[in-house]
């Protein structure tokens, strides 16, 4: 599956996806070429990019292929050594190569990293793999291949029947079965249909979209060419976030090479069906993943759901059926007409079919995106391809599905991971965040941070979100500074249970996920906040006070010069002390003392 | 093409209407915000009132009614952001320039904007200056980085846009 060697040439490829380019991938690119027509190599190695490898912690990388190695962590200073360790009986770059963030052992080959070893590649299969600025790389692993297998060969009816017996469902969030929407679309009587591509990835905490739009941009357009063809629509728009600028650019790229091959445009690939695919950026608000809302955006409104019936698949854009689908969903339509339904629902569980993408992130030794089959239990992911918690800290809480997830202990870390499961649980799927939290996160202030973006992200329209959010971050706020009693949780809790029942979208329905399941597993943290008035992570700031160990202060005067209210006094080499009443609990010294300081740790946090 | 309205009340044609938010975008790339006159212009374009303009452009968070500082900071507060200590950078730039989200320091050389998240979340906690991105960042490598935006009082940079208002 991996780039094979042309003729013996060996290849470099450099991670170019918003992760690497952010820490100068592009100029260590640049450098290693020049470095390697320096060695006179050029005739025999090839300089390339790729995508995201998904695993941005350790970027930037850089693979050497068909050997496999993985250097990671690269700077343009290291571009001479990777080009002298081309030459024929060289040896690699041994410290570049991964570390295991526990066991501490150097793996030098791709496939051996655990991090990968574990996963099951289906959506992500050619991200970091191929160039996603090249058409004919993405053809070289199959791609369009099933757009040639379905139009003018095969029937819209077929294409949904094998959409269905795959079992995909959609992939933003829900779980909703995927085939559904496309025979209800496929259904309604002829005229103009449309079909989008929902890239709108607001979740914070969440970036698979933007990886598989910047690292493979041709999965998802055959899947949206595929969708078209089965709904009978020509016309597909690709709506994705402005913050994402590479994979907007991407995207636009690849489209112009897919109407140059004729896999878009005109009467594609000699059938009749003429489809064509517009990108539009969106404006940067949440809710505009919900479908509805969406629509209106497109439209040239105020992002805001309306009320579902009718669906959109009935009356969508303009009022015509319209089917949406997340970037994920259509990466996978591609292999399933491939590689058939049957292999499709092979994997994973009985009632969630196919795999997972995850972007795992927080406090967790190898961050990045993760793909496994639905139902592989959480603690796989965390730690054997997570690496586990670093820094020798304790696994709290692991929230799932962003702002409409929730916050799951250490008791559900055996849970198998599918829509269904995690919905029992009290959290969803959502778009596939993965934040861990150690004992260093405090779980109301997590609850408290996803409130108040869900509440500011509101766009107003129902009453219940648009108070009922509000309310819940006051309450939450009076908590998290010390002024909360054991009656406000029974507020909060009630008027929790009332928006989820009452909105009228996702987002208001799904608010309030965070704070009810915070409430069923760490209602002990929110009894010490509200009863004891103290933070056990000493976190709050109202609740905490900083302080120096005289015993490890060596007395180097750098949190005295970062103090902003001159709260630290002492002479050099003396313990210094600290003002509690000038204190404003900024941080600083505590980070200064931690990153900068001879001694390092002699100042502290307690609640 | 058929004159059609989305059921959202009377509405102009909507291949005109639909093109409003890719010219906002199109207005703010040229100017660094809409102006009174990009808003006019579009207005007289599409036929659709200025009112109703502004009402589309303040939901979206992507739009700014005022010109950025030359050095427009945006600092992601997404979950891997929050906890890796995001509000960190908010409350620097509080203490030290005195701005918050949305405003501008009077010399014009700062801007700053709270953003959800750029998924850039492995890199967490992130800052982005104009368009460069800066990762894991904590409290001092920030203030550093602001240090070597603006070394000194009379820091002799070349001015790419306009001084902001007031």
């Amino acid at each position: 599956m991996r780039h094979d060697a042309v003729e013996g040439k060996t290849k470099v490829l450099v991670c170019e996806g918003t992760g690497c380019v952010s820490s100068k991938s592009p100029e260590i690119r640049q450098a290693i070429q020049s470095a390697v027509r320096g060695k006179g190599l050029d005739g025999r190695v090839e300089v390339g990019l790729t995508g995201c490898h998904g695993f941005c912690e350790k970027g930037p990388i850089v693979v050497v292929e068909p050997e496999g190695l993985f250097y990671c962590r690269v700077k343009p200073e290291d571009a001479k050594d990777i080009a002298a360790s081309l030459v024929d009986g060289a040896e690699p770059v041994k410290r570049l190569f991964y570390r295991h963030p526990v066991s501490k052992e150097t793996v030098p080959y791709y496939r051996d990293i655990m991090f990968y070893k574990k996963q099951n590649r289906v959506i992500l299969r050619n991200c970091g793999i191929i160039n996603p600025e090249v058409i004919e790389d993405y053809e070289a692993q199959g791609g369009y291949e099933a757009l040639r297998r379905v139009v003018g060969k095969m029937s819209p009816e077929d294409i949904v029947a094998e959409i269905r017996k795959a079992g995909l469902r959609g992939r933003g969030g829900a779980g909703f079965p995927a085939a559904v929407k496309w025979d209800v679309c496929r259904r309604q009587p002829g005229g103009e249909k449309f079909v989008i591509c929902n890239a709108d990835e607001g979740d914070p905490g969440a970036f698979m979209d933007r990886s598989i739009l910047e690292a493979d941009p041709h999965s998802v357009i055959e899947g949206l060419i595929i969708l078209g063809y089965a709904v009978g629509a020509r016309r597909g728009f690709i709506y994705c976030r402005a913050e994402y600028p590479l994979a907007v650019r991407r995207v636009r790229m690849a489209l112009d090479q897919a109407r140059r091959k004729n896999y878009l445009g005109e009467g594609i690939l000699g059938a009749g069906f003429d489809f064509k695919v517009e990108v539009f950026e969106g404006a940067g608000a949440f809710v505009c993943g919900e479908e509805t809302a969406l629509i209106a955006s497109i439209e040239g409104s105020r992002g805001m759901p309306r009320s579902r019936p009718p669906f959109p698949a009935e009356k969508g854009l303009w009022g015509k059926p319209t089917v949406i689908n997340n970037v994920k969903t259509l990466a996978s339509v591609p292999p399933i007409i491939t590689r058939g339904a049957e292999w499709f629902s092979s994997i994973g569980t009985a009632s969630s079919k196919g795999t997972a993408v995850f972007a795992l992130t927080g406090k967790i030794a190898n961050s990045g995106l993760v793909e496994v089959p639905m139902g592989a239990p959480l603690s796989t992911i965390i730690y054997e391809i997570g690496g586990g918690i670093p820094n020798k800290k304790n696994f709290k809480a692991v929230q799932t599905g962003g702002p409409s997830g929730g916050c799951l202990p250490a008791i559900q870390l055996e849970l198998p991971i599918d829509f269904d499961s995690l919905q029992a649980a009290g959290s969803m799927m959502g778009s596939g965040g993965l934040v861990v939290m150690d004992e260093d996160t405090c779980i109301v202030d997590v609850a408290r941070f996803f409130l108040s973006f869900t509440q500011s992200e509101s766009c107003g329209k129902c009453v219940p979100c648009r108070v009922g959010t509000r309310h819940m971050v006051a309450l939450l706020e009076k908590i998290t500074t010390g002024k909360g009693t054991e009656e406000d949780l029974v507020k909060l809790e009630n008027l929790a249970l009332m928006v989820k029942q009452s909105s009228l979208c996702g987002l208001g329905q799904t608010a309030p996920n965070p704070v009810l399941t915070a409430l069923r597993y760490f209602r002990g943290e929110f009894i010490a906040h509200v009863v004891d008035k103290r933070c056990p992570a000493a976190v709050c700031r109202d609740l905490v006070t900083f302080r120096i160990i005289p015993d490890r202060c060596t007395g180097c005067r750098q949190c005295v010069k970062v103090c902003p209210t001159g709260a630290i006094t002492g002479p050099r080499s003396q313990p210094h002390s600290l003002d509690q009443s000038k204190c404003i609990k900024c941080r600083s010294c505590y980070e200064i003392c931690r990153f900068d300081a001879v001694a390092g740790e002699a100042i502290i946090i307690v609640s | 093409m058929a004159v059609e309205t989305s059921g959202r009340g009377p509405n102009p044609p909507r291949t005109k209407r639909c093109e409003l938010i890719p010219l906002l975008q199109q207005a703010q790339k040229e100017e660094g915000f809409l102006s009174p006159s990009a808003i006019r212009r579009i207005s007289r374009r599409l036929a659709v009132t200025e009112n109703e303009i502004y009402g589309v452009a303040t939901f979206y968070t992507q739009f700014r009614f005022r010109p950025p500082g030359r050095y427009n900071i945006k600092v992601c507060l997404g979950t891997a952001c929050h906890v890796g200590g995001g509000q960190n950078f908010m409350d620097v730039m509080k203490t030290d320039k005195h701005i918050d989200h949305g405003e501008t320091t009077t010399d014009g050389k700062f801007s700053l904007e709270r953003v959800a998240c750029l998924g850039c979340c492995a890199l967490a906690p992130v800052v982005v200056v104009n368009d460069e991105v800066h990762g894991r960042m904590n409290r001092v490598t920030f203030m550093q980085l602001l240090e070597t935006l603006d070394p000194s009082p009379e820091a002799a940079l070349p001015a790419e846009t306009e001084e902001s208002p007031e």
